[in-house]
């Protein structure tokens, strides 16, 4: 029976297939009828296909876990030898399996939907479910006819050629699970915008369902980008979180829309107005996730992350983005008029800095996809060869920051509708001295601090200040009490500082770090500011499914007379994996509050020394800090909006 | 407020992003990108010294040679033409002999080709997409025989039919 699971799992993938079409379909042509029993097939249509894929990537999983290489993608991405974690994170660790995941999460948020949806109006969920079932049609059919995750090999090898042992690696195991629960999340977003556009209607009812679906995307889209740059900072070697890689951008290209319609669709939600659009940057969100997995999966650009290099299959998904982006497109050409905006407000109210800050945002992400494009386009038009680089991304997606961030630290100040500024000056001017002495201190405090790294820091404390200065007043603090405040304002204050705490990590890193590089004998010291890095010993460790060279490098804060605060053991490696031929690097980092120490031992020989790079990198756990105080700020807005959704239920049951 | 009003600081404010968005996109174009070339289209061109690029190609073997400190040269092929590139730092884990290679820097006065970073940034699978294009170019691009030899190479197995390399 076990032998034909992996049959199982196709007659999974293709009944999941055959019942997206009807639920595409059906429930449409109900809705256009207004047949509610046709309506009604959305729902238990989106149930099945939830568990169809469920029971497939279970089948997945299970051939992954007991090493069944007659399944191709096993035996290409699998080793008996390899540690249960990654052998279970090997299923989603390449091409075949990451698609399945894909729709997996896509038919159960789908699922989701038609099981708690019932308050939804009957035409509406079932609008929603057949766009969430027809984009499930375009990814099960892309999964089953150019990429089968169930293809048997025949004969099957006696083993499997590995994992990438850079892909080994707890942060990375679960990485593309969080990113893609970020990218298909805001599909849900994107289906009840086309119902909204069939329906013909767009309210803070609607919004109030929008919200957290879209929040509960962004969350898991911070903590999966929040992880991948975790990653490459400790597992690359280099001290590097961020290298705008074409990969990197591709999932910074949602976070940056979905940010946007995050704050625009409670404009719809309150003030009823900005409803054009936010449905425009949910259609946009989408298209930019979609766009995300085009790049990553067809092989278009070459990486790490890029497992296809089917060209098939990249035309495949080009032509489904065209559909959805140019369907939904023309669908909003055409319906999007009959929305009409509602709420007046003024350009100084909190709309208006919401508005602003959906423009700053929607800049970036404009400039990040121009840069991430253009060689592509440049490559295919005449054949030059360009990279587009951090110096480009510094000088264009930087300076949109800036603005954004200042306005950032007001915006929550603003009352609905219209506010002045002329009663805010004491407190503008109280939060301008506080970044003033922030300033002032980094001056005095470190050395060959660069201009710009000085307006950074001057930046993040002006929004942390700010931030924290209105969550001081509204909770009423200061003056001794402390009011009831919704947990959305307190998520608020905590993502926003969050960012604020991200600002600070990036400059910091950027501006003041030390570092030091060269080869090294047993014996030999390397002083880097305050520290002294000694080279103790260099020795060969054995480890599950490799051979390490640890390095051991004591470490020493001095003091100013040049003795020893205290003394650490620090232990690099370089790991050489066998199945496949790789080595990988093991930075050896101490957090503290306020810096990292890291330290990387390299190739090299006891005669001429080993290749040793030290840094000391201040404030750089600021940004996984703050990503995940934006993460946690995030799920305690998503707390209340979950809370609250009961209540509906709740006064239904109080009549009985 | 009325909407007309309204609808004007949309535009304004809109178009006035947009407008700074775009004049930091221009600026940026104008100076920040790099050219990548193959050893063949070096030879072909002429490139100013100084000029930021990147070359690609594999590593040839038996060209690494390691000088004072952390000075090292390698030689980067096309398998057509070749050029010489010097580096002072640490290679990345997978710079390998005879496999693909992206060094960026420039041409000194002299001709001869400093990098200032080192990329290799592949598997044994897979190599830079500009390598992969430009040994292709020069008609030298066997992805499949590579990878039927590692999997030889791996299993012993040699009756491969496949890309793959174990076989239908």
């Amino acid at each position: 029976m076990t032998e034909l699971l992996p049959e199982i799992g196709t007659v999974f993938l293709c009944l999941a297939l055959i019942t997206a079409i009807l639920s595409g379909l059906v429930p449409q042509w109900g809705a256009l009828r207004g047949d509610a029993r046709l309506m009604r097939f959305a729902d238990s249509g989106a149930i099945v296909q939830g568990i169809m894929i469920a029971g497939a990537f279970g089948v997945l999983t299970h051939a992954f876990v007991v090493s069944d290489f007659s399944v191709e993608t096993v035996a290409n991405n699998s080793h008996t030898l390899k540690p249960m974690l990654y052998k279970i994170s090997g299923v989603w660790g390449n091409h075949e399996g990451s698609l399945v995941l894909w729709v997996m999460i896509l038919t159960l948020f789908g699922a989701a939907v038609a099981l708690f949806g019932q308050s939804l109006p009957l035409s509406l969920r079932a609008r929603v479910l057949s766009v969430q079932s027809l984009v499930a049609v375009g990814f099960l059919s892309f999964t089953i006819f150019t990429s089968n995750p169930f293809a048997r090999l025949d004969p099957a090898p006696i083993e499997g050629l590995g994992l990438n042992p850079l892909l080994q690696d707890p942060g990375l195991a679960f990485h593309p699970p969080f990113l893609y629960l970020g990218y298909v999340g805001f599909s849900i977003a994107f289906s009840f915008a086309i119902g909204a556009l069939l329906e013909g209607k767009v309210d803070a009812a609607w919004a109030r369902w929008v919200k957290p679906w879209t929040l509960a995307a962004w969350i898991f889209l911070t903590i999966g980008i929040a992880l991948g740059s975790w990653w490459a900072y400790y597992e690359l070697g280099w001290g590097g979180f961020w290298f705008w890689d074409p990969v990197e951008n591709a999932s910074l290209l949602p976070w940056l829309m979905g940010t946007a319609l995050l704050h625009s669709v409670i404009v719809v939600e309150r003030r009823d107005s900005l409803k054009r659009w936010t449905i425009l940057l949910a259609i946009g969100t989408f298209s930019l996730s979609l766009l995300g997995t085009f790049l990553v999966r067809s092989g278009v650009l070459t990486s790490v992350h890029a497992f296809a290099t089917d060209p098939e299959r990249g035309v495949f998904i080009l032509g489904f983005l065209v559909a959805v982006v140019g369907g939904s497109l023309t669908l909003y050409a055409l319906r999007a008029g009959k929305l009409d905006p509602v709420g007046l407000f003024a350009p100084i109210s909190r709309e208006g800095a919401l508005l602003i800050n959906n423009w700053f945002l929607v800049s970036a992400a404009g400039t990040v996809l121009l840069g991430t494009l253009y060689p592509l386009f440049l490559d295919a038009l005449t054949g030059e060869k360009i990279t587009v680089g951090p110096p480009f991304f510094n000088a264009t997606v930087l300076p949109i920051m800036v603005p954004l961030a200042l306005a950032m630290a007001v915006g929550p100040w603003l009352r609905w509708r219209s506010d002045q500024l002329t009663g805010m000056g004491g407190r503008l001017g109280l939060i301008f001295g506080i970044a003033a002495l922030a300033v002032f201190a980094t001056v005095i405090l470190t050395t060959d601090a660069p201009w710009w790294g000085l307006a950074g820091v001057g930046l993040g404390v002006w929004l942390i200040a700010g931030t924290g200065l209105d969550w001081l007043r509204r909770t009423g603090l200061l003056r001794g009490g402390f009011a009831k405040l919704p947990r959305s304002v307190h998520g608020m204050t905590l993502a926003h500082i969050g960012f604020g705490l991200v600002i600070l990590g990036v400059v910091g890193n950027t501006g003041w770090t030390q570092e030091e590089q060269g080869l090294m004998k047993v014996g030999d010291k390397v002083t880097l500011g305050q520290y002294e890095f000694a080279l103790e010993g260099v020795a060969v460790v054995p480890g599950p499914n490799y051979r390490a060279q640890q390095g051991t490098l004591m470490v020493s804060k001095l003091d100013s007379g040049g003795d020893a605060v205290w003394t650490a053991p620090f232990r690099p490696e370089m790991r050489h994996y066998r199945d496949p031929v790789q080595t990988t690097t093991e930075a050896a980092i101490k957090t503290s509050v306020l810096r990292d120490l890291f330290a990387v031992v390299g190739e090299g020989n006891h005669q001429q020394g080993f290749a040793v790079r030290v840094y000391v990198k201040p404030l750089v756990p600021w940004i996984w800090t703050g990503a995940g105080l934006m993460a946690l700020g995030g799920l305690l807005s998503l707390s209340r909006s979950f809370a609250r959704r009961p209540r509906q239920v709740t006064t239904k049951e109080a009549t009985v | 407020m009325t909407r007309k009003q309204q609808r004007t600081w949309f535009l304004v404010g809109g178009v006035g992003v947009l407008a700074l968005a775009t004049v930091l996109i221009l600026g940026a174009l104008g100076d920040s990108l790099v050219y990548f070339y193959s050893p063949t289209e070096l030879t072909e061109k002429a490139i100013d010294p100084g000029a930021q690029i990147r070359v690609g190609g594999l590593v040839e073997e038996g060209s690494v040679e390691k000088g004072e400190g952390l000075d090292v040269s390698f030689v980067v092929t096309d398998l057509n033409e070749s050029v010489t590139v010097n580096y002072n730092g640490l290679l990345p884990d997978l710079f390998r002999e005879g496999q693909g290679v992206v060094a960026e820097g420039s041409f000194l006065t002299d001709g001869q080709f400093h990098a200032t970073k080192v990329l290799a940034k592949h598997d044994e699978k897979y190599m830079p997409k500009e390598v992969a294009d430009a040994l292709k170019e020069q008609g030298k691009w066997k992805a499949d025989e590579t990878l039927i030899d590692d999997s030889v190479k791996k299993y012993g197995i040699d009756d491969s039919g496949t890309n793959k390399g174990y076989g239908e």
